[in-house]
């Protein structure tokens, strides 16, 4: 608080300057040019020293520079130019807390819209053709096609596991469709080092990074070899050998942490980066803002990932925002972004592989704006036809899928084949079919696991309270369910 | 270490004494130069030596990588729904070895939003351990047990305790020193009636127990120490003893931490109660500013509380021997 008193103090001396110069009419006016006349030279002091004298701006009385430095202004001197009537008001430039900051005559409001909004960097066409002069990350084959894998993989999880709810085997699912791209392309452009910190869209990051069928299957279903110990609904993975955390619900929390995690990152000189994801929903939250201020001020490695996909459960950007996007709310914090076709496989790949690049070396957060479309419901909770009109989901969902987008490009390169395409989509669908069957019978996790974790010793009230529980299951067997292990 | 903590211990030979801002500053230093993973992070605690001096020649000695300056942000959301669950949420992969500390309840004259007692709020979280110390002893003690704790805690100190000075042993004074964590520790012996309190009601409590001394009552006074867990054994025996038990505490009645107390001996003591349970506590309304309000808060009358209560005491006893 005592620098802010400071600071305060000296900028109330610098005002009290200032309106000392307002109170004395014409010649000491601010605006005045005849201000600065060396004969109308005041005694009026404000500190003791030359403070308020006009004359001192002349900068020939030798203690100008020294009143007018402030301890906690660290960005130099004013420097008045000798030359001012000639060389015009507009060359001056005063120091602030904060810096140094010219100045204008002319009182102009930045426009709250810009005429034109931030273009997005973009590297296939829709028919899967690299666009002339676009510059892109090199992806060999075998990384292209386990990108292109995973991307299926993703899609037919989230549409058997889907039907799954549906079928009433599993509570709640949300699904990811739409969003292949910026699922696997950011995961690729990763290393295993880097830390992830999810919303819960991001299922694909995890399944990059080796998370199985079974692996998803089990936390759905929460039974006993699921690493979530059976404690949370489905989708909220997480895995510490995958460096991803565990999904939490609330929306936008993991911002703020991402920034601490990022920071203990740079504490230990890793080399790796954190990259956490939120929605275009999750940047009105309160968290979005200390996130990135703190992001930016702890010069923090991290990658901001925002899937702006249109639409917050029913509310659509335009109800969300009024500024253009979410890239443009990186400068206001001091943070250098980008807006991305995030449909666009090789784009995604490309600005993250560079965000990464940028955020290890010169220890800085990185925005990257990925614009989508999400072409499910909200989750399984929500219908969304009741509030957008279905032909422009079905649009999104074919003409600018990014899965086929992608396939047309590898196709070009002679390294797929639609042959390989049906093998594949059988295979997964097999094996999805089978892990849900074997989670589905799986033995659900030990009533202990009620208590366990709560704090890392098990507390004496805790234990009291898991035999009082267990009586009464002993004393009201009929009231239990059967096949939850006692 | 001991050279440092010495300097600020009043010279007094075997009656040593210290204020609660150095307890807590030579706690800090102690761990921090214990363990190299310790450091400090918020407004305030590096430049500015701590909002409340708390930090105070920290970021000189250990520089700014372990204190940690940093932007203002308010929020109580990520202690409660990220800091206490998230061990639990996600089976036990992200632990959350941290503590939360700072000032808490009434300084003076600060008004609604300065001076509620969170004690009960954040006592009723599972997953958070709650601390509030007394002393200077409490407060190295307790901090330095938050700190090597891997649980998360939330640290309750009060800022008009930063001043005052405690006798402290070598015992405390030692690097090694530390107390657990859901200990109550009993003030004073007494056989007549219990009185629990926390933080700040300690010291009123322990007044009101001279006072009543004076006339014959013989109070028991427990300084909670842990607001959870709560040390719900001392509290039982103590009351199996006296008989009589008051809660004191300067937060809200409704909801508060005398409201668990009471149902905590109710369910394991009901039999050894001589008289229901009498809790002291703020008024049900946000603090006032003006000094002359403030000033009326019940709790703040503790000692008039209890000259009411006296009374009430004494009819029971009485009723008790006609019997």
């Amino acid at each position: 608080m005592a620098i802010w008193l400071r600071r305060s103090r000296s900028l109330a001396h610098y005002l009290k300057a200032e309106i000392g110069f307002w109170k004395v009419p014409n010649q000491r006016s601010f605006l005045n040019p005849c201000f600065f006349n060396p004969e109308n030279s005041s005694s009026t002091t404000l500190t003791g020293e030359n403070y308020g004298n006009p004359a001192s701006f002349l900068g020939n009385s030798p203690t100008l520079f020294g009143s007018r430095r402030f301890e906690s202004i660290k960005s130099g001197r004013e420097e008045l130019d000798l030359e001012y009537e000639n060389s015009g008001h507009q060359n001056q430039a005063m120091d602030f807390p904060g810096g140094r900051i010219s100045f204008t005559s002319e009182m102009k409001f930045i426009s709250e819209s810009p005429r034109e909004r931030i273009p997005c960097y973009r590297v296939l066409d829709y028919d899967g053709l690299p666009i002339m002069h676009s510059s892109f990350v090199e992806v060999s084959k075998e990384e292209a096609l386990k990108m292109f894998s995973s991307m299926v993989t993703l899609e037919t999880m989230d549409t058997i596991l889907y039907e799954a709810q549906r079928q009433g085997r599993i509570s709640f699912y949300l699904t990811s469709i739409g969003e292949e791209a910026i699922n696997i392309a950011t995961a690729a452009a990763l290393t295993p080092h880097d830390v992830v910190l999810p919303q819960y869209r991001e299922p694909g990051v995890l399944l990059w990074r080796g998370f199985t069928l079974q692996e998803f299957s089990n936390q759905c279903f929460g039974n006993k070899a699921d690493y979530g110990k059976g404690r949370q609904m489905p989708i909220h993975y997480g895995s510490n050998k995958h460096n991803y955390f565990t999904v939490s619900s609330t929306i936008a929390t993991q911002i703020p942490q991402a920034v601490g995690a990022a920071y203990s990152l740079k504490m230990d000189k890793k080399d790796a980066c954190v990259v956490t994801y939120f929605g275009d929903g999750g940047t009105s939250e309160g968290d979005f803002h200390a996130g990135l201020n703190f992001a930016a001020v702890m010069e923090a490695p991290v990658v901001y990932i925002c899937r702006n996909n249109g639409w917050a459960i029913s509310t659509p950007v335009s109800q969300q925002f009024r500024s253009d996007g979410v890239v443009v709310k990186g400068k206001a914090y001091g943070i250098q972004s980008i807006r991305v076709d995030g449909n666009d496989a090789l784009a995604v790949y490309s600005a993250t592989r560079a965000a990464r690049e940028m955020a290890i070396t010169e220890q800085k957060p990185i925005l990257i704006e990925m614009l989508t479309y999400r072409v499910g419901h909200h989750s399984t909770s929500d219908d969304s036809t009741k509030y957008r009109p279905v032909d422009e989901i079905e649009h999104w969902k074919t003409a600018r899928n990014p899965i086929s987008r992608f396939r047309k490009w590898v196709d070009k390169n002679g390294w797929w084949s639609d042959k390989d395409e049906s093998e594949l989509r059988v295979n997964v669908r097999k094996q999805l079919l089978q892990a849900i069957q074997v989670a589905e019978k799986a033995e659900k996790p030990p009533i202990s696991n009620l208590f366990t974790d709560v704090y890392e010793s098990l507390p004496s009230n805790l234990c009291e309270q898991e035999e009082l529980l267990r009586e009464s299951i002993k004393r009201h067997p009929q009231d239990y369910p059967s096949d939850v292990p006692v | 270490m001991l050279g440092i903590v010495r300097g600020r211990v009043a010279r007094g030979g075997v009656n040593a004494s210290m204020t609660v801002r150095d307890a807590l500053n030579s706690a800090l230093d102690e761990e921090m130069s214990a363990d190299p993973k310790v450091f400090v992070m918020g407004e305030e605690v590096g430049e500015y030596q701590g909002a409340y001096k708390i930090s105070k020649g920290l970021l000189e000695k250990y520089g700014p990588e372990r204190v940690v300056d940093t932007p203002i942000t308010e929020a109580i959301d990520h202690i409660i729904n990220s800091a206490a669950k998230s061990n639990y949420m996600s089976a036990g992969q992200i632990s959350v070895p941290i503590v939360f500390r700072g000032p808490n309840g009434a300084a003076a004259g600060v008004g609604a939003q300065h001076s509620q007692c969170y004690a009960a709020w954040f006592g009723a979280c599972p997953g958070l351990k709650v601390l509030a110390p007394y002393s200077s002893e409490d407060a190295r003690g307790l901090l330095k047990a938050a700190i090597r704790d891997p649980d998360p805690v939330v640290f309750l100190e009060n800022e008009l305790l930063y001043g005052e000075s405690f006798p402290v042993s070598a015992e405390v004074l030692d690097s090694s020193f530390c107390l657990p964590i859901g200990k109550a520790k009993i003030e004073r012996e007494g056989k007549d009636v219990t009185i629990t309190a926390f933080s700040k009601m300690v010291g009123y409590a322990l007044k009101a127990a001279e006072i009543l001394a004076k006339e014959g009552i013989s109070a028991e006074v427990i300084n909670l120490r842990s607001i959870r867990p709560l040390d719900r054994s001392s509290i039982n025996a103590s009351v199996r003893k006296t008989n009589r038990l008051i809660t004191v505490e300067e937060g809200f009645p409704q909801h508060g931490v005398g409201a668990e107390i009471c149902a905590c001996v109710v369910e394991e003591s009901f039999e050894y109660l001589d008289a229901p349970v009498e809790r002291i506590a703020g008024a049900d309304v946000p603090m006032p500013y003006a000094a002359n309000l403030e000033r009326e808060w019940p709790s703040h009358r503790v000692q008039h509380s209890f000259v009411y209560t006296n009374v009430k005491v004494e009819r029971s006893k009485i009723t008790f021997l006609l019997f």
